[in-house]
């Protein structure tokens, strides 16, 4: 009963989309108020229906409903409730109708606060987001219905893929839908200001909040798959450049350059086709990954059952809803007028600079992951490019891109002071200079490539704080006005310093971890010891210990240096009954400076244990890095001009403000 | 209306991808070809004709020839490649047992490639160097690792597409091996 109101909610939903799509747009056309105030009750009936099937199914895994064929083929009995309720999502249709619910979501949010908008904007983008909304639930309804019911019901399920069972799948997808999803009210808005023929600092100063929590959800979503990967794949390794990986940062990289340059058009009215252009390609990017993961044109380990009508399906979405946002863009884009004239060296130059780094970044990920199939549907002959396809064109394209991150956050908007910028940031240079030159002293073995990284990293760390001090003339004047200028400096120009310091510490962690990575790979017996960068790590020997639902051989390890014992450490090998398949817990002792990474592998037999281990130094950087680039992003949300709302349209062009 | 060339880039580009994706799906379905299988128009082919040297430093080399007169692995792997680390204690096992494991070591420095062989021991009986990474393009290989057994005759009898995972190990490869011994 509850799966068949679940099945019921998905269908209202979809007439409510087909309401939201259809009629305020009419109503925005004609100015008709009525037809346009249709939209904001659809999308709440939208959401409500939405979030009702979701209930019903989340309800179905919770109570262990196997009459539900999805909820029979992907959960179990024994399985521990945490992982009843994130299995909700760790399947393709379960995760299709979270990814719905969070588009809902949004629609809801903008039915809620988008008060401020002018009627006809609102009216076109709710419509927007409902007409994206009726292409996924009628996908969901039509080839992917979760509520599909078995009979007769089997009185076991078959489990969920063991690689799953792990916090990380309560954590990582709901994230990164909500970065993905988040990009659809950039698309929204893009299509709606297209539709206008209209964009103006006002329309950016909408759009940019909504690109920035996309933005600081999908950074946190992408690190806690890294992160995952990291300790459940067990390989000591923390990214592998998979497609899948890829699909996620794709939109990553678009979206971090879509947010640069929405900040030209919020402040100097300019650069605002392209940023149109970025924000339907953002989205693009996001539909781009959805179809690559669930049409079965690539396999990894993320691939959800594969299907070639569903890919069918998602690749009619993806040719309408974008192939008609780009076409759309091609027919009105040349009206879209042009406002602020701007000197190459200024901070919009340097924005553009970003843009086109990022652009040709995302340009070159997504060749590389697409390479393979162009060339596979032409010929059928197949390649791969690699690691050491992205390390040669991806690192390359970042490197200006960080060294010039300093420089351009302090450039004056319109005519810049290039001399006067580098002067300022001599400290900086200092800084980067004495870190390069004490990594080849502490090396020793002289990386050049890895010591100018890390010079590179203090330098953007360094930058930040310069350009900090500068505007809070730290030093200049007394201290306690020093700090009343922190306090009165705008949230933004926090955000900005933190996101690009914090690029800086993920820099040094990238950079430590690939050039000084340790590997020790053996066959240890009970009592061995191996020497790992100065620790001495001890095998007590294994033993098999029993979970809820899977029995684990569990190895004791004794990490210790100088002769105490820091920690012990124990990795396990989990073997799943009910799933047939076996998952490696990797053993991680964090320090602020490394991890130690110990995996077990099989019995030799003769009581031996094949044994991996990696002293992975500053990887910790890496998680610290990312959490304070969304800390960056969440500071920069709280600034007071994205809190009070956009203002007036009334032709009035917002005035620049000094600094930002 | 007035149309620019320059907008109307992106839209092409973008039919560009859908066409070439459309068609990679027309390939790929119906009946949904399981793409972590070889296309099956490798699969009981012969191997593909090559000729590698030895790993620089080395005195092997591998060429179509020597997957003749025994059932074998041919691993295709580099020493760049986390999985590729992890899947060897795989390959150690196997050699142990006396399987005849080939190695295709693509895309790799000579010395970084000698080094995984030193530090992590070497299971196979040749390795070619395909420094250049074009004759694993022959085999079809999409990713490091890929493993693929090939019996007596030098015909290619299954492909695996990433590590071989202990369980897989005992559930697929062995008894691959086995019936490819048989037959």
């Amino acid at each position: 009963m509850i799966a068949e109101i679940g099945h019921y909610a998905v269908a209202l939903a979809l007439m409510m989309s087909v309401v939201q799509g259809t009629f305020p747009l009419i109503g925005a056309h004609r100015n008709n108020a009525v037809l346009m105030g249709i939209a904001g009750p659809a999308a709440r009936g939208q959401f409500l229906f939405v979030a009702l099937a979701f209930c019903a199914l989340t309800y179905a895994y919770v109570v262990s409903d196997f009459s539900v064929a999805l909820v029979a083929s992907t959960s179990h009995t024994l399985k521990p409730m945490l992982y009843k309720v994130a299995g909700v999502w760790g399947n393709h249709e379960g995760s299709m109708l979270l990814w719905i619910l969070i588009l809902a979501l949004f629609g809801l949010m903008v039915a809620q606060f988008g008060a401020n908008l002018p009627a006809g904007l609102r009216a076109r983008v709710l419509a927007i987001q409902g007409l994206i909304g009726v292409g996924f639930l009628a996908f969901l309804l039509f080839t992917s219905n979760p509520f599909l019911r078995l009979d007769p019901a089997p009185l076991e399920g078959q489990g969920l893929n063991p690689l799953l069972q792990d916090p990380g799948l309560a954590f990582h997808p709901p994230f990164l839908y909500f970065g993905y999803v988040g990009f659809s009210m950039a698309f929204s808005f893009a299509i709606a200001a297209l539709i206008e023929g209209r964009v103006d600092p006002a329309w950016a100063r909408w759009v940019r909040p909504w690109t920035l929590v996309a933005w600081t959800s999908l950074t946190i979503g992408i690190a806690l798959g890294s992160w995952w990967a990291y300790y459940e794949l067990g390989w000591g390794g923390w990214w592998f450049w998979d497609p899948v990986e890829n699909a996620s940062f794709l939109p990553w990289l678009v979206g971090t350059a879509l947010l640069h340059s929405a900040l030209v058009v919020e402040r100097r009215d300019t650069l605002k086709s392209w940023t149109v252009l970025l924000a339907i390609i953002a989205f693009g990017m996001s539909l781009l990954g959805t179809f690559l993961v669930r049409s079965g044109v690539l396999t990894s380990v993320h691939t959800f059952a594969t299907d070639p009508e569903r890919g069918v399906f998602i690749l009619g979405l993806l040719i309408v809803v974008i192939g008609g946002g780009l076409t759309l863009y091609a027919i009105r884009a040349p009206a879209l007028k042009s406002g602020g004239l701007f000197a190459p060296v200024s901070r919009e130059g340097a924005l553009v600079l970003n843009n086109l780094l990022l652009a040709t970044a995302a340009a070159v990920v997504f060749l590389g992951t697409l390479y393979p199939l162009i060339l596979d549907a032409v010929d059928g002959g197949k390649v791969s490019v690699g690691a050491p396809f992205f390390n040669t064109t991806f690192v390359p394209l970042m490197v200006p891109l960080l060294i010039a991150c300093p420089v351009g956050a302090m450039m004056a908007w319109k005519r810049g002071d290039l001399p006067g910028v580098l002067g300022r940031l001599k400290v900086a240079a200092l800084v980067a200079i004495l870190v390069a030159l004490c990594t080849v002293v502490i090396d020793g073995e002289t990386d050049i490539v890895a010591a100018l990284a890390l010079g590179v990293a203090g330098w953007l760390v360094a930058g930040s704080a310069v350009s900090l001090a500068e505007r809070t003339s730290l030093f200049k004047i007394p201290f306690v006005d020093t700090l009343r200028l922190a306090l009165n400096l705008p949230r933004s120009a926090w955000g900005t310093a933190i996101a690009h310091s914090a690029l800086g510490i993920m820099v040094a962690g990238i950079t430590a971890s690939s050039s000084w990575q340790t590997e020790r790979i053996q066959v240890m017996n009970p009592g061995d010891s191996v020497e790992l960068a100065g620790h001495q790590v001890t095998f007590k020997g294994a033993g098999t210990v029993p979970g809820p639902n899977y029995t684990a051989l569990r190895g004791t390890f004794e990490l210790a240096s100088g002769g105490k014992t820091i920690k012990i450490l124990s990795p396990e090998k989990r073997s799943y009954p009910a799933e047939k398949s076996t998952t490696t817990e990797a053993a991680i002792h964090t320090t602020p400076l490394a991890d130690v990474y110990i995996v077990l592998g099989d019995a030799d037999g003769k009581g031996g244990y094949a044994t991996r281990m990696y002293y992975n130094p500053l990887v910790p950087w890496i998680w610290a890095g990312v959490i304070f680039m969304a800390i960056g992003g969440m500071v920069s949300l709280t600034d007071r001009r994205l809190r009070v709302g956009a203002p007036k349209r009334a032709g009035r062009k917002t005035a620049p403000v000094a600094q930002g | 209306m007035t149309l620019r060339p320059l907008t109307l880039v992106p839209v092409g580009i973008f039919s560009l991808i859908a066409i070439v994706l459309g068609f990679y799906l027309w390939q790929v379905g119906p009946g949904g070809k399981d793409i972590s299988q070889i296309p099956s128009a490798m699969i009981d082919k012969p191997a593909p004709q090559f000729d590698l040297p030895a790993i620089a430093g080395r005195k092997d080399g591998l060429k179509t020839a020597d997957l003749k007169g025994q059932v074998s692995l041919v691993n295709v792997w580099a020493s760049w490649c986390q999985p590729c680390r992890a899947e060897h204690p795989a390959l150690m096992a196997l050699a142990k047992d006396g399987v005849t494991v080939f190695g295709i070591n693509s895309k790799d420095k000579p010395e970084n490639a000698r080094r995984f062989l030193e530090g992590l021991g070497n299971p196979f009986a040749r390795i070619g160097a395909d420094a250049k990474g074009r004759t694993v393009i022959d085999w079809g290989v999409y990713g490091y690792p890929e493993t693929f057994v090939v019996d007596a005759t030098g015909r290619i009898r299954y492909r695996h597409v990433g590590p071989i995972n202990p369980g897989q190990l005992d559930s697929i490869i062995r008894p691959l091996l086995k019936k490819a011994a048989g037959r």
